[in-house]
């Protein structure tokens, strides 16, 4: 496998060969060591000296089922720390069957223009496409990209707020049918593409080698052992593919812990009208697919394709955050309306989960009422425009809190946070606090256990056991985003015992390997401190993992609880 | 007594045609377990119970007025 180097400042591309010491290395484990090694901490993230990494993971392009996920690593834009999103699609597939283990765009162009990179059996080149793709939505890049190079191209891209260097700007994915649906989202990926002058990545695998496995049979039979232990549980199997993520609305909202009114309440009385059932209702009566994967490959299929009222294409990938986001955290039930916001946000370029709590904060300052869809869809379409207030909105939840002298900004090192309150699901409160990411939920994702008694039981309005829950799935999250797994395989890794043996086993087919199952909590641990010892360098320390004032403060209904999880408890989750 | 019964996901076609939640008589003393075999839910069937939004199971004891969730294994993110 190569590493590709990309200076942008020169315009040139050299290859690597991967180094001893990142050859057991791949997605988020590869992208935090390459931005650790290489990046300064300090750095200005959309200036010339930060990096934008990008890696399948170790198991992507292989048949294990859904391990099509890509990792981008990058010092963000909007944390000001290190930062690993991971999306779907087809590109991670593509890259690892091309002998991609991760490309490094570097510098910064000297002439300002935009440009192409193709990515295909030959290697990598640019193109100036300025002319052609500048300020366009992602929707028309990628179909002029395919429309030019064939159907099957993987195309990744940023929309006009990428170009803007805006803080919440993410990367595009192209999904199966060639959409944006699908992106490295969270943290200001997509700045930091457009700060090098990068409108999109085209990746055409054809006659790619494909990815070499040691031992072929070993493999083929834990690839068959995992894809059983992810059918044969009940969420995996049967929960995501038939009703995807929205499904939780209805189960956060009983469990009081559906952020409403910008975090001000933990149930929302028009739940049942933006939920997963309503959802999949709604999709089924016009003709879309709730049963959709984001790559080839995935068994879980937990995306879906909605068509409007008319029976057209609106949007895909509607996940339960940004229909919890624009939904019940701003007071609106127009499931058509979160629907527009979340086609507005993939176009644009941005990041759903930090367009929701921004539109909140936003609502909050009274730039627009609470349950005004039409005045949401008009801010997010703003950002496109690249109007001043589009700019303040693009630049996310804290920055728009700052704008409009907000107090009540539901943000983790800057970073919105998303559809889970953290006074009545505990455990993931910890995790918003204490991940090297800022808030996000995938980075420990503890409402398994405190919600759908996934991996045993712990009461989610209790304090007790929450700080051991989330550093345990930190440490496995960060491990499995190595992987190329999508984040939902670890509902079966955590009820299955033949689940994580099964990883391990095709890890050890694929690479010629002696790992043992104890060797992912100890990748896990590593990458977690490779993470947060680049944060410490970049100035961050514990006070940094805090959660805001307000939810130590306030209570929220029904349950009226407050988030009573101490400062020094936090600093235990890194006790490891 | 009386306590409100929601059900959702796959179960919801339990419930009678546009309603999204009913009120159903349980003698004193009930558990969770009486709401499932009202509503003919096999036994084998793993499930998520919530009475009054807080973690159940089929041996919690209901009180009058109660609010019961009942779900299949559900999950997301
Ligand atoms: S479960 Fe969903 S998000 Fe994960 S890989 Fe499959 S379709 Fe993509």
């Amino acid at each position: 496998m190569k590493i590709y180097r990309v200076n942008m400042t020169e315009g040139k591309v050299t290859t690597e060969d991967v180094k001893e010491d990142y050859a057991a290395l791949g997605g988020r484990g590869l992208t935090s060591q390459i931005i650790a090694d290489e990046v300064k901490p300090n750095c200005n993230p959309i200036g010339a000296k930060n990096k934008l990494v990008i890696a399948p993971g170790l198991l992507s392009g292989t048949n294990a089922p859904s391990s099509g996920r890509l990792s981008v690593g990058t010092k963000s834009p909007l944390t000001g720390g290190i930062k690993e999103s991971n999306a779907g699609g087809t590109a991670a597939q593509k890259l690892a069957k091309l002998g991609v283990k991760a490309i490094v765009v570097e510098g910064k162009p000297k002439d300002g223009k935009f440009y192409t990179m193709m990515v295909n059996k030959n290697g990598v080149k640019l193109e100036d496409s300025s002319a052609d793709l500048l300020g366009k939505g992602n929707y028309e890049v990628m179909e002029k990209m395919q429309k030019e190079l064939g159907e099957d191209v993987s195309v990744m891209s940023i929309g006009q707020a990428g170009e803007y260097k805006l803080q919440s700007a993410s990367i595009a994915v192209s999904d199966p049918e060639g959409r944006p649906t699908r992106h490295c989202g969270r943290g200001g990926t997509g700045a930091v593409m457009g700060s090098k002058g990068l409108k999109t990545i085209v990746i055409d695998d054809t006659d790619a080698p494909g990815v070499s496995i040691v031992d072929k049979d070993a493999f083929k039979k834990s690839a068959r052992a995992l894809a059983k232990a992810l059918l044969d549980h009940p969420v995996c199997g049967e929960g995501l593919p038939e009703y995807g993520t929205s499904i939780l609305i209805n189960i956060l909202n009983e469990s009081g812990g559906l952020p409403t009114q910008n975090f001000r309440r933990g149930r929302f009385e028009g739940a049942d009208e933006i939920s997963g059932e309503t959802i999949a209702e709604v999709i089924n009566e016009r003709g879309g697919n709730t049963t959709h994967a984001c790559h080839p490959g995935c068994v879980m299929r937990c995306s879906q394709i909605y068509n409007d009222k008319d029976g057209n294409y609106l949007t895909g990938g509607f996940e339960y955050e940004t229909i919890w986001g624009f939904g019940a955290n701003s007071e609106v039930d127009d499931i058509d309306a979160i629907a527009k916001m979340d086609r507005i946000c993939d176009d644009v370029g941005v990041d759903t989960i930090e367009m929701a709590t921004t539109i909140g904060v936003a609502m909050e300052a009274g730039v627009i009422e609470f349950g005004d869809a039409e005045g949401a869809i008009d801010l997010l379409k703003e950002i496109g425009k690249g109007t001043p207030i589009g700019r303040i909105i693009g630049n996310g939840t804290g920055f728009t809190a700052k704008a409009f002298g907000v107090t009540r900004v539901p943000v983790v090192k800057n970073q919105g946070i998303p559809a889970y309150d953290p006074r009545a699901v505990k455990g993931v409160g910890v995790t918003y606090a204490t991940s090297t990411m800022g808030a996000d939920h995938t980075a420990g994702y503890a409402v398994t256990s405190n919600i759908l008694d996934i991996g045993g039981t712990v009461d989610p309005l209790d304090k007790e056991g929450q700080i051991d829950l989330s550093r345990d799935l930190q440490i496995a999250t960060a491990a499995v985003d190595s992987t190329g797994l999508c984040v939902f395989a670890a509902f079966a890794i955590l009820d299955n015992d033949e689940a994580l043996p099964a990883v391990v086993d095709m890890l050890n087919a694929q690479y010629g390997l002696e790992l043992e199952v104890g060797d992912v909590t100890e990748l896990g641990k590593s990458i977690l401190k490779v993470e947060r010892d680049f944060n410490t360098r970049a100035g961050f320390d514990n006070t940094d993992d805090r959660l805001p004032d307000f939810f130590v403060e306030e209570e929220c209904s029904p349950y009226d609880v407050k988030f009573d999880i101490t400062d020094k408890e936090l600093d235990e989750v890194y006790d490891f | 007594m009386e306590v409100t019964v929601r059900l959702f996901a796959t179960l919801k076609d339990l419930l009678p045609e546009d309603k999204k939640k009913i009120s159903i008589e349980l003698e004193a003393g009930s558990t969770v377990n009486e709401v499932i075999e009202y509503f003919e839910i096999p036994q084998e069937k793993p499930l998520i119970i919530k009475v009054n939004g807080r973690h159940g199971s089929k041996s919690t004891i209901l009180e009058d007025r109660d609010r019961v969730g009942i779900f299949p294994p559900v999950g997301g993110g």
